[in-house]
């Protein structure tokens, strides 16, 4: 196919898509549009069209989850790019801090946005305060190392390269200092968005989303500061997998949020080091997908592989109201490792289109709980010797509704004979007067065979919530003593520390 | 104060730093070593002939005194071509120390010029990387403890803190050699810190180049026990002579036997 048929036809499609704001209809005519810029030049290659016009221009950059405004502009120009490399500790997680590399101070880095043909003067700074050199590969740039040959910086030095954008599309940039991969998994990934020269069709909302993976030395959600662990790194087992680089990012006050009828378009990326992502809407379809950030498009897709080192554009329009979730569909990485995210949705009910039952609070989780206050708050309670049985109760809730409410159900009720109650529950009640310790034990090492409970005999098998920690086993037990005519009483983080030191009893423990 | 005051004072500064420091030249026996660059660019062990290292890293209390004796080297009078416009910058005044710079911390924001100076102040030079390679493989009872995790262990934990707090002061552990530090405080010059990569504008991707790019910077990884001592050659590479950052320090080496 010659490039100028190629070219022809994908903006095509795009216009396709601008003409519509349902599910596109590939019969629409392409109407009412600016006649496309045809990609050939006096240089004769694609993408190149002549010199920069004008003055030059500071490209706007942006934290996620935003994205620069769109483009408005006929001409190429010089578009100067200043990105500054910061290593800086955040959290990762409530009360769980890392040393993050940043391009920019933001997990993923800052968002770039150019224009086909645009030269774009690039100047990477390294912060004084850097211990790292560090450096930039660009994805979207054609030459030696994406950049990267030529913008191997020491802290408190800048470098500068220049590139012109010859491919349209969305691209990954990341750091390629070694060991490659220990940057990458700090978070030194980003993208860069090079617009086709007639622009992208509006939207009525764009949205920065990029998926990472995380390796520490402690468990996931284990307290305090986790360092970097490369053994977990290479086996590729990681403690996280998150949106923009931390969990809860885009959960509760900082979901993404959009209006019925409205089009969202999601540049979603993959800054790996590690995993392919299997990424998905929970409720949504959508309409046009620019696989791999290309620019064929798809449509009524339900995932989207996104590579590590890649990129895609998802559209959609909302129809009903409700907590959309993004997720990794590759599902455990999203219930057990943080690779959650909330689209809210506000308007009017259509229950022609969906009876108007809500997002299942399984998918939910505890993120969907305004990030875990009351779980922060215990932990420092704690930490300062001030913990009341109330900041226990508080916490176990929040981590009950994450944890053990997908089985015994939020009210307690468990499931008639597949899931025992724990509300009003005798099986808890003689485990806390006789036998604290086998209580302890059960979300600790699990529960497997054959127990009675309120007169009904349950056989299903529980598995050990080793991911919990001393403090949060110590705070849900807490609450299930507390909670629905339970006979009360306290658990302890020492307490807890003292059964998890034990060997595992055995199976069917309260016999 | 008159010169001569000063100079006094710069000297009585210099044995009062040698007293509560302790710094001194110890032996080390040198040998054939297995550095994470081959020394023909495939397999063949380094040759280390024997050596003295300074016990410590050069500090702030120590470079001071050097600044007094020789002013040439003060930040206010440095030419720009030895050293570059952070030099020295933590400190207070050219030549006092001030809060943010404790007499005990390791001096940092110091050109190679600058830690060359120094060093030949103390009739020493800077440890080749070999020396310094072979110096900072050794723990408290190994000469050689970088196959056990631990050595790696503290090594990552370093790098994994970041940089916005004070730095420590010197006097860490004492490895076998006697020697403290090497690992965890300061990433310190060496003689031949830019012969260890080619130059990073080179858009040659053969030989130590390669180092810096995705792919073969993979390959290297999968010897996992060396990424540790990569990462600090990466960091050596990317500098320029005249360059300083707030984590770079130095210390000094001298040929066995010999004694000011």
């Amino acid at each position: 196919m010659s490039t100028l048929l190629r070219t022809l036809l994908a903006t095509a499609s795009v216009l396709v898509v601008a003409a519509c704001s349902g599910k596109p209809d590939a019969t629409t005519p392409t109407t009412g549009a600016a006649p496309p810029q045809v990609a050939a030049t006096q240089s004769g290659i694609p993408g190149d069209f002549g010199p920069p016009q004008g003055e030059p221009i500071h490209a706007v950059l942006t934290s996620p989850p935003n994205v620069p405004p769109p483009i408005h502009r006929n001409t190429p120009a010089r578009v100067i790019v200043d990105l500054e490399v910061i290593e800086k500790e955040m959290p990762i997680s409530e009360g769980v801090s890392y040393t993050y590399w940043t391009f920019g101070g933001t997990v993923p880095g800052s968002f770039i946005r150019v224009r086909q043909g645009d030269t774009v003067e690039f100047h990477l700074k390294n912060s004084p305060d850097s211990k790292m050199p560090h450096n930039i590969d660009l994805h979207g740039v054609t030459g030696p190392g994406g950049g990267a040959a030529s913008s191997f910086t020491a802290p408190g030095h800048e470098s500068q390269f220049t590139f012109k954008a010859l491919n349209q599309g969305i691209f990954v940039y990341h750091c390629a200092t070694a060991p490659v991969g220990m940057h990458i998994a700090n978070g030194m990934y980003g993208l860069i968005l090079v617009e086709p020269p007639e622009g992208m069709p509006k939207v009525d909302h764009e949205y920065y989303v990029m998926q990472g993976d995380f390796y520490t030395v402690g468990k996931y959600r284990e307290k305090g500061h986790q360092g970097f662990d490369m053994d977990k790194a290479i086996d590729e087992k990681p403690t996280y997998v998150l949106f923009n680089g931390h969990e809860g990012a885009l959960t509760g006050d900082k979901a993404l949020t959009a209006k019925v009828g409205e089009t969202v378009r999601l540049f979603v990326g993959n800054g790996g080091p590690n995993l392919v992502s299997s990424f998905h809407v929970i409720g949504e379809i959508f309409d046009t997908v620019r696989q791999e950030g290309g620019t064929v498009e798809q449509h009524n897709v339900q995932t989207t592989l996104i590579p590590s080192g890649g990129a895609a554009m998802v559209e959609f329009k909302t129809q009903v109201p409700g907590s959309y979730v993004l997720v990794d569909h590759s599902i455990f990485r999203a219930f057990n490792k943080g690779a959650l995210g909330i689209l809210k949705v506000d308007g009017p009910e259509n229950k022609a289109i969906y009876s108007g039952k809500e997002v299942d609070s399984v998918y939910l989780g505890d993120r969907a709980e305004p990030n875990l206050h009351a779980v922060a708050t215990a932990a420092k309670a704690n930490a300062a010797g001030t913990l009341s049985k109330e900041d226990q109760i508080a916490a176990g809730k929040q981590l009950f509704t994450g944890t053990c409410s997908v089985c015994h159900q939020a009210s307690g009720a468990g499931l008639p004979s597949v899931f025992p109650p724990l509300a009003k529950s005798d099986y808890v009640a003689r485990l806390a007067g006789k036998d604290k310790d086998a209580l302890i034990a059960i979300p600790l090492h699990g529960l497997n065979g054959k127990v009675t409970v309120n007169g009904v005999e349950y056989d299903s098998v529980m598995p050990p919530m080793t991911q919990l920690t001393d403090d949060e086993v110590a705070n849900i037990l807490t609450y299930v003593l507390n909670s629905w005519d339970n006979p009360g009483g306290r658990v302890t983080k020492d307490e807890v520390a003292r059964v998890r030191a034990k060997p595992a009893a055995a199976a069917a423990a309260g016999h | 104060m008159t010169p001569r005051a000063q100079a006094l004072a710069g000297l009585l500064l210099a044995v009062a730093c040698a007293t509560a420091f302790a710094s001194q030249y110890v032996p080390l026996p040198g040998g054939r070593f297995a550095s994470v660059l081959p020394a023909d660019g495939k397999t063949a062990p380094a040759q280390v002939a024997p050596f003295a290292l300074r016990s410590e890293p050069v500090t702030n209390a120590e470079f001071l005194a050097f600044v007094r004796r020789h002013p040439a080297w003060r930040r206010d009078r440095v030419p720009t071509v030895f050293a570059d416009g952070r030099y020295l910058s933590q400190w207070a005044d050219p030549d006092t120390l001030g809060a943010d710079a404790l007499p005990a911390q390791p001096v940092t924001r110091v050109s190679w010029f600058a830690a060359q100076a120094y060093c030949e102040s103390e009739h020493a030079r800077l440890p080749s990387w070999y020396e310094w390679e072979m110096a900072a493989a050794a723990d408290a009872t190994r000469a050689d403890a970088r196959s056990d995790p631990a050595w790696r262990e503290r090594v990552l934990d370093w790098y994994s803190r970041p940089s916005g707090h004070a730095l420590p002061a010197v006097g860490g552990p004492p490895d076998l050699h006697g020697v403290r530090d090497l690992n965890g405080l300061v990433w310190e010059w060496v003689d031949d810190f830019n012969a260890l990569l080619v130059g990073s504008d080179s858009r040659d991707q053969d030989g130590a180049d390669k180092l810096k790019f995705c792919g073969a910077g993979a390959i290297s990884m999968e010897q996992k026990e060396n990424y540790a001592t990569l990462m600090r050659i990466a960091m050596l590479s990317s500098l320029k002579a005249t360059d300083t950052t707030a984590n770079l320090g130095f210390r000094c080496a001298r040929p066995l036997g010999d004694t000011p």
